[in-house]
């Protein structure tokens, strides 16, 4: 990607990353080489069949699995070179996550769980507060914050999970298939929320999907098989 | 950084069930650990609690108590003409002889018969024991076959009622009063005149030891560097509170006792703790996956199942304790007595329960211990969940 100014640096750069895991007595790759590169921004779709490796990816660019061999480089730093605790530290104020089942903490209101990941930072209380009315509003869920997951709906869930992943203001946004377990309404109204971080908020989005319709909200589609990407897909802006 | 405690508040209230089960366990653990301290707390107060600063014991040199001791009357005579004893208005020393005798009395409940002290005192005897007073009729005469009981030991041996009459040697002893100890040694006693003591026991020119009140605390120091150095008598002198300190040692069974059950019970209690730990962690698997993506430490999740483990404990502890306050006061609220074997005086020495704070601190650090050592295992495993597993986890 360029601008006006030149080459934009990647947020993420890829190198000859590979996976394999152990089954029994049978190593099976998951990733085999893959090399990419993520520009600031972007809205990557990675879609594929069943095993073709798409989670996988999405696990060790954000950081919460390791690979074989290969290098993941986000925002310059190498995560493989980060020990446990570092790389904890890293996620918390590098990536937000978004999971197909939501997972909210049921014991704590919207508006708890919307702080968990600011517990970790060294924000006042008043600070956090603050961050937390921003990022339920952002959502549309302001008026949601004292209501604990079981009093909302699917939708209302997984966008409280979205003001979550937002709270520390991550430049990276990973969603793992979260459309999935919704209807049609929520989940159109989860991608265009997902659209806007990206589009109006520079957010890096990193979307895994088996959604043909859902993955048309990105910039841009990788389809992986069998561990390799096997089409790189740039659409040249955003839809619908 | 540890996760809010409203966390782990919320999450033992939606277990309720589990945690239930859970709390009531602990709470008899600790309960029964704070009432057997409480028993030996409340011998342990009954003898430290006995005795005057002023006064000073005398008992032969090498006798660890009163029962095994003898002092004669000449020794009497001799010490009551010592300038430092104070003196009463009319001009006699305060100075009381007595005899420690053992009777077998039968229990009011019918379960056979216990041994009680009976102590013969001299004239001086009641007055240097200000804690002892008269509450029901009369005091004993002198040169009579009379007693006058403690009250808390009336309640428990039949023939101590006012009017009543047991055997004592080859004699019959009447009832004529009843006295209260004030919580003190005494309340396990039966008192009668020591010359008529010495006659019924046919203990001829024997007593068992001598109370002295010195004039002043000086005097004290004084007399009892006399006693000590005078090698013709061959008696050893002590504070009276000191002597009664040291007879604390009925004790310690209860104490080892306390310390046997509890251990015992606590293993129940661990293994009930670990039970609910790890069904709350293996039911909250996802939950641990998505903290630790947010970014909590393995120790974050440590911390927070210990500290879970902690409070479902400390609920228990809280119900255990208060389980054991609520039975003492209701106790003591009926005037319930409890006696045991005394391993000085092998007499049945009588007291109740007494729960004091530090009582109540040590019975909710055992359960917080229970707890914390409960949930250590289900804490390790649930920080050493994989992230990925974890949350695959359904």
């Amino acid at each position: 990607m360029e601008t006006s100014h030149g080459p934009v640096e990647p947020i993420v750069q890829i190198r000859d990353l590979t996976k394999i895991y152990r089954q029994g007595d049978i190593d099976v790759t998951a990733l085999a080489g893959v090399s990419l590169d993520i520009a600031p921004g972007e809205f990557v779709v990675l879609m594929g069949p069943s095993g073709s490796g798409k989670s996988t990816l999405l696990h060790l660019l954000a950081g919460i699995d390791r690979a074989t061999s290969g290098t993941v480089l986000v925002q310059g730093i190498n995560i493989a070179n980060l020990n446990e605790s570092e790389l904890a530290g890293w996620r918390n104020q590098n990536v937000g996550f978004v999971f197909q089942s939501f997972n909210l903490i049921p014991v704590l209101t919207a508006a708890e769980n919307v702080e968990l990941p600011l517990l970790l930072t060294a924000l006042s209380r008043s600070e956090r507060k603050a961050q937390v009315r921003t990022a339920l509003e952002l959502v549309g869920l302001g008026d949601r914050a004292h209501h604990r997951p079981d009093q909302l709906s699917g939708g209302q869930q997984q966008r409280v999970a979205i003001a979550r992943a937002i709270a520390t203001d991550p430049a990276l946004l990973v969603a793992d298939e979260p459309t999935g377990n919704l209807d049609a309404k929520s989940a159109a109204d989860v991608l265009n929320l997902l659209q806007r971080l990206s589009r109006e908020a520079g957010k890096t989005v990193i979307m895994v999907t088996h959604d043909p319709k859902a993955a048309s909200y990105g910039t841009r589609s990788l389809h992986l098989e069998k561990g390799e990407v096997e089409r790189d897909v740039r659409a040249t802006s955003f839809t619908p | 950084m540890v996760l809010p405690l409203k966390y782990n508040i919320r999450n033992v209230w939606v277990r309720w069930r589990a945690t239930t089960s859970t709390i009531l366990g602990i709470a008899l653990v600790v309960s029964v650990f704070v009432l057997l301290r409480a028993l030996a707390r409340g011998i342990e107060a009954s003898s430290g609690n006995t005795g005057d600063a002023r006064n000073v014991l005398i008992v032969r040199k090498g006798s660890m108590a009163e029962s095994g001791s003898l002092v004669t009357l000449d020794q009497f005579r001799t010490i009551r003409y010592f300038e430092e004893i104070a003196q009463t208005p009319a001009g006699q020393p305060l100075i009381s002889a007595e005899l420690v005798m053992l009777v077998s009395v039968p229990r009011r409940t019918g379960a056979g018969e216990a041994n009680t002290l009976l102590r013969g005192v001299t004239a001086q005897g009641q007055e240097l024991r200000s804690q002892v007073t008269l509450i029901e009729g009369r005091w004993f005469r002198r040169g009579q076959r009379e007693v006058t009981v403690s009250r808390k030991l009336a309640q428990r041996f039949s023939g101590f009622e006012i009017g009543g009459s047991f055997k004592a040697g080859p004699d019959r002893l009447t009832v004529v009063g009843h006295f209260d100890g004030a919580g003190s040694a005494f309340d396990s006693e039966a008192w009668m005149d020591a010359d008529e003591a010495r006659s019924i026991f046919d203990r001829g020119e024997m007593y068992s030891s001598l109370l002295v009140r010195p004039r002043d605390a000086a005097a004290l120091v004084s007399f009892t560097n006399r006693i000590a150095q005078d090698k013709r008598l061959a008696l050893r002198a002590e504070s009276e509170r000191g002597y009664y300190e040291k007879q604390t040692v009925t004790a310690a069974p209860f104490k080892i006792l306390a310390g046997l059950l509890g251990a015992a019970m606590s293993v129940g209690a661990v293994f009930a703790a670990m039970n609910t730990m790890y069904a709350s962690v293996a039911s909250r698997t996802r939950e641990i996956g998505t903290l630790r993506v947010l970014g909590y430490s393995r120790g974050s999740v440590v911390i927070c199942f210990l500290l879970e483990g902690a409070l479902l404990a400390a609920l228990g502890g809280a119900v255990g304790c208060a389980v054991a306050v609520g039975i003492t006061m209701t106790l003591a609220a009926r005037g319930t007595m409890f006696g045991s074997l005394d391993f000085q005086s092998f007499a049945e020495t009588v007291y109740q329960f007494r729960i004091t704070p530090d009582l109540i601190v040590l019975g909710m650090v055992f359960a917080v211990a229970i707890g914390l050592f409960g949930s250590l295992f289900p804490a390790l495993r649930a920080a050493r969940l994989p992230v990925i597993s974890a949350l695959k986890s359904l």
